[in-house]
């Protein structure tokens, strides 16, 4: 063919091409654009009229502008002229503009849905599909609305082209996936699955990916497609390699249709009929087979496109997760992979290998392959290929393993690469706590996390050492004595010094009969650290000395010696200075009686799960949101405890006192004091930073702890107590959003009659509507199961649904209510817009109902990029240079709902220094509605 | 798929096809993110990485880098072959293919495309049918690609 030949093409555009590509400068290339866009300007303004090609190729030569990365901001006239121009370069030139440069002018809309409308009806297929092309790279809802009724008509049509059957299945799907109210399939729905049994492999392919779509919306109405997704896959799976002629690619019948027919497959569970059960097992056991015969080339082609299709056959058989014998066969192909020469597939086995790992049908054989990935974490090259063994390590660790993985892993962040560091200190401490039989090996093991990668330990780390002491006494003397022995060298961590002087101050006392580690020394080694240290760890460290005081009466003299110095008592820092004063009053005011109750140990902590699973979680989850988990922890601890309620002048409380608490007001983290003189809360303070849920054992109450932290995040545990983890996950798309719960059995005993119920609040019946399955009523001993909801926004509202969960737990019921994290900003569209559309439209919102404004005090620090993150998570656009106030942010979006769309900017105007030490927010909601305002305002004034 | 990406080794972008709705600058900006991530890979690395919340498939032909972000869903290796069929189809059209003809011809290169993929999904795999429905289009116009000086360097034959 080659179709190079060829006449003089559009000689200017390539003359201007190349003037661009001879500029020695961005400046000398801005000029000659200005040259042109000037020249172009003017031959648009012009009184001749421009024929049909030069019309063309300025079109053409202002793409290319824009394509460099410039603005364009005329020619869209021109460009929808070209698409009523008979001649198809023309044409096509026009329709590539607009699809690249959408223009939201509505009358501009009107000419172009115009000239849409009259190639779609023109039944000239190749000017059909051109005006199909445009509306799938377009895609907007107004062409959704204008189009979305006539193309299903076209799909189906008897007399419809093949080739434009191919451009009308997949311009729906990119129409329904921007707009799925509009796309309505009802009668079309049979006639669009049986498009899987078309003649045509072109048209399978692309109306699979329609059916794919609509079937993971509607697994219902589709689930036809199962049976004919079996049969044709069972057909191209059979068929030699030359069968299917073009559709054959390097010796591999039609993998893309293979791939997409399996992706089909695992939006539904295993066939429940026999044979068609019988024959898809068939498929799988080939393509497992396949993978064992000799190449048919050598070209890495050939191997892509069939490793693809196994990929994709083993991705659904751990979606199965039913057939043991299919399930460890993946796993040995998987293995082979492991030990390829080719980086891609090592990659891809080692991930896909992660998955399996938590199958109970795989674990075993997946552990066999841990000499492997061992050594695939040591000498990998690419640190993509490391991550994904470092993720494999840990799925697949278990109590047979952990002491050899976890030593593997330490000796790795000796050199690891710094960008996965810190997950993989967590994944570290995680695997310790979690299978730590023997617990001086956990105090070990994160002492040696503090040492090789103390930069990397988070404070959920460090906290949750500290925890576990406490709870142990078992622990507590090999503790003490570790910490002292670690802090003997000369440079240690701040982290190592925050949890010797913690535990030093809780159970020195355990090791001072030692002459080598006697109070006085241990007190001299703490203190040889102190100037080192930053703030909070200094004023950690004073909270050491006075327990110190209680602990060891001899070391009194020596500590209000230190505590009297001019560099505590008037230290610049107010936190520092107040703690020195009041330490020492109290040291020489209180009977020996008093220090004695006030400085007691602390209490156990109520054992609960870490947060750094949870924070683990996030970390991998989509979306990332790199906001800590601590952070929501302290916002609740505060509710929990009514902290924000008291003042500053509670600070000096007996609990507070008494408990050097790394998580409240000693690291500084809450300006507002921790309350409640009561001892066991008082030790509640620090679970309360680290509870990822809300309480502990069965509960009636409806918990909402796990509500507020979902405002801006769409990922995380919900809920969780010693039996049972909830996880969720979450996606919204216009005014539908799917919702998937996972139920984790932590237990090693089976749950019976499990159940879940959604309820509806108040109005919330008329106004949300959440659509779910039952799920299985048992739930094995360590077994997760999965909830599907599917939520549909009908107009906006205020109330949470709730999850009602019953279950049994050794004939116990256990009955558990949960809100659902279920906001009204979880169906924002984000929308763009310069300062003057902003202020404009801010100006016409100016009704007092349509605002909803809140000033209050910042529950977190105020950094930046956080706020950034949390507003991003919220749905909105974080609109850019907009405030005249680089300080302040401005967001807008419109909450989607069946009924309705309703326009929401927001204001939030942070003012670091209101108080002196106080940070304080302004948030403004401005919207059409006045609820949407309110509901926002109150659910956002949660969240900074 | 999110979006397709076509840039040299300087880093400049050659075609971008985007197949989600995104603002022009947000559109630069991951552009330019994901660029410099790419070209700061080594040769000989793994074709695929996490960034961001999506997974990357890229490969390098001549001087050329091809990349697509997919969803988590997303079947790597296939959209390796993705890549490698839209190269075979350039390559086809234009005779062994360059960048020289990608930047002087985009236009063409944007309808190649949209015969393959449409709305990020493969709407025609088979190279025949593809390059049928561009040159039935090609028949119907007076003029065709831009004709450029041989020898340049031919993207497939030089496959990363």
């Amino acid at each position: 063919m080659p179709a190079v030949s060829k006449g003089d093409g559009m000689r200017g555009l390539a003359v201007f091409i190349s003037d661009i590509r001879n500029c020695k400068s961005k400046e000398a290339e801005i000029k000659r654009i200005n040259k042109e866009l000037a020249n172009i300007r003017s031959k648009f303004k012009g009184d001749k009229a421009l024929d049909g090609y030069s019309k063309k190729k300025y079109v053409c030569k202002l793409l290319f502008i824009f394509l460099l990365g410039h603005d364009i901001d005329f020619g869209h006239m021109e460009a929808v002229n070209l698409l009523s121009s008979n001649k198809y370069t023309e044409k096509q030139i026009g329709y590539l503009f607009i699809s690249v440069l959408v223009n939201s002018n509505s009358e501009l809309i009107r000419l172009i849905n115009n000239a849409i409308k009259n190639d779609l009806s023109s039944r000239n297929p190749t000017f059909m599909c051109l005006a199909l092309h445009c509306i799938a790279n377009v895609g907007s809802r107004e062409m959704a609305e204008a189009f979305a009724g006539e193309i299903p008509r076209i799909l189906v049509a008897g007399d419809t082209m093949d080739s434009v059957k191919q451009s009308a299945a997949l311009c729906l799907l990119r129409l329904y996936k921007a707009s799925p109210d509009l796309v309505l399939m009802g009668e079309w729905t049979s006639r669009v699955v049986h498009l899987l049994n078309d003649q045509h492999m072109g048209v399978v392919t692309a109306a699979i990916s329609l059916i794919t779509c609509l079937s993971q919306k509607n697994p219902d109405e589709f689930k036809t497609c199962v049976s004919l997704a079996v049969s044709r896959l069972s057909r191209i799976v059979s068929s030699a390699s030359t069968d299917l002629q073009d559709y054959t690619y390097y010796f591999v019948p039609a993998p893309w249709l293979s791939c997409k027919l399996l992706r089909l497959l695992q939006c539904y569970p295993p066939p429940e009929d026999g044979a068609v059960k019988g024959r898809l097992v068939e498929c799988l056991e080939t393509i497992l087979n396949k993978a064992q015969e000799p190449p048919k080339s050598k070209k890495v082609q050939h191997s892509n496109a069939k490793n693809a299709i196994l990929f994709e056959a083993i991705s659904l058989i751990i979606h199965y997760d039913s057939e043991p014998n299919l399930l460890v066969r993946a796993c040995n192909q998987l293995g082979q992979f492991l030990q390829h020469r080719e980086t891609n597939l090592r990659y891809l086995a080692l991930e896909s290998m992660c998955t399996l790992a938590s199958s109970e049908f795989s674990h075993e054989a997946v552990k066999t392959h841990i000499e492997t990935v061992i050594n695939a974490l040591k000498t990998e090259r690419d640190v993509s290929v490391r991550q994904r063994a470092a993720d494999l390590l840990y799925a697949m660790c278990d109590r047979s393993n952990a002491k050899q993985i976890v030593a593997e892993m330490l000796s790795y962040l000796e050199t690891a690469d710094y960008s996965i560091r810190e997950e993989m200190v967590l994944k570290v401490a995680i695997l310790a706590e979690k299978y730590a039989v023997d617990y001086s090996w956990y105090v070990d093991t994160i002492l040696n996390l503090i040492r090789i990668a103390g930069d990397y330990v988070s404070e959920e780390v460090w906290y949750r050492v500290i925890q576990i002491v406490i709870n142990r006494d078992d622990v507590q003397g090999y503790a003490a004595k570790t910490v002292f022995e670690a802090l003997q060298a000369p440079a240690c961590h701040e982290n190592m010094v925050k949890v010797g002087g913690y535990i030093l101050g809780e159970f020195g006392n355990l090791i001072a009969g030692d002459p080598r580690s006697s109070p006085l020394v241990q007190f001299n080694l703490l203190h040889s650290k102190f100037h080192l240290c930053s703030v909070p760890t200094r004023a950690l460290l004073l909270s050491a000395y006075i327990k110190f005081i209680n602990l060891f009466p001899e070391t009194k003299a020596t500590i209000q010696e230190v505590l009297r110095s001019d560099s505590q008592i008037r230290n610049s820092d107010v936190e520092l200075q107040q703690r020195a004063v009041e330490y020492l009053k109290l040291s020489s005011i209180a009977s020996t009686d008093v220090l004695a109750t006030v400085l007691e140990e602390m209490p156990p902590f109520p054992e609960r799960e870490s947060s750094i699973l949870a924070k683990l979680k996030k970390k991998k989850g989509p979306g990332v949101v790199p906001v800590s988990e601590l952070e929501d922890g302290k916002r609740e601890g505060g509710e929990l405890n009514g902290g924000g309620d008291r003042g500053p002048d509670s600070a000096m409380s007996a609990s507070n006192a008494s408990t050097p608490s790394p998580s409240a007001d000693l690291l500084g983290l809450r300006s507002a004091a921790p309350v409640s003189a009561a001892a066991p809360s008082a030790g509640s303070l620090l679970v309360d930073v680290f509870s990822e849920s809300g309480a502990g054992g069965p509960a009636a109450a409806v918990n909402d702890d796990g509500f507020l932290r979902f405002v801006c995040k769409n990922n995380g545990v919900l809920f969780e107590n010693q039996l049972l983890q909830i996880g969720i996950k979450s996606e919204y798309r216009q005014n539908l959003g799917r919702m998937y719960l996972f139920y984790g059995n932590k237990t090693s005993v089976q749950f019976a009659s499990f159940s879940t119920t959604v309820s509806y609040p108040g109005e919330l019946q008329s106004q949300l509507n959440v659509q779910t399955k039952p799920v299985e009523p048992l739930v094995e001993g360590g077994a997760q199961v999965q909830q599907v909801l599917n939520i549909e926004c009908i107009t906006d509202f205020s109330e949470a649904p709730q999850l009602n969960i019953k279950f049994r737990y050794g004939g116990a019921l256990q009955n558990i209510t949960l809100k659902l994290p279920v906001t009204i900003n979880k169906f924002f569209q984000p929308t763009e817009m310069a300062a003057t559309d902003f202020f404009q439209r801010w100006k016409q919102l100016s009704q007092p109902q349509q605002e909803a404004q809140k000033i209050f005090k910042a529950n977190h620090g105020m950094d930046t990029e956080v706020l950034k993150a949390k507003l991003l998570g919220l749905g909105t656009a974080l609109l850019e240079n907009v405030d005249p106030n680089p300080e302040n942010y401005v967001c807008a979006g419109v909450v989607q709902t069946k009924s309705q769309q309703v326009g929401v900017l927001l204001r939030l105007e942070p003012n670091a220094q209101a108080q002196p030490g106080v940070q304080m927010y302004r948030l403004t909601l401005r919207s059409s509605k006045d609820t949407v305002s309110k509901r926002l305002c109150d659910l956002l004034a949660e969240q900074f | 798929m999110r979006f397709m990406l076509l840039f040299s080794r300087q880093g400049k972008l050659r075609l971008q096809k985007w197949y989600v709705p995104l603002g022009d600058q947000e559109k630069r900006r991951l552009g330019r993110e994901l660029v410099q991530t790419i070209l700061g890979r080594k040769a000989k690395m793994c074709s695929f990485l996490e960034w961001r919340d999506l997974k990357v498939v890229y490969k390098r032909y001549a001087s050329l880098y091809f990349c697509c972000a997919i969803e988590e869903q997303d079947n790597e290796l296939i959209t390796l072959e993705v890549i490698h069929r839209y190269v075979e189809l350039l390559d086809k059209y234009f005779g062994s293919v360059c960048e020289l003809d990608i930047i002087f011809n985009f236009e063409k290169a944007y309808f190649i495309l949209d015969e393959f993929l449409l709305g990020g999904e493969a709407q025609e795999t088979s190279k025949k049918s593809v390059l049928k429905a561009i040159e039935q289009a090609d028949q119907l116009q007076e003029v065709r690609a831009v004709y450029l000086p041989r020898p340049l360097i031919p993207l497939i034959s030089q496959a990363f």
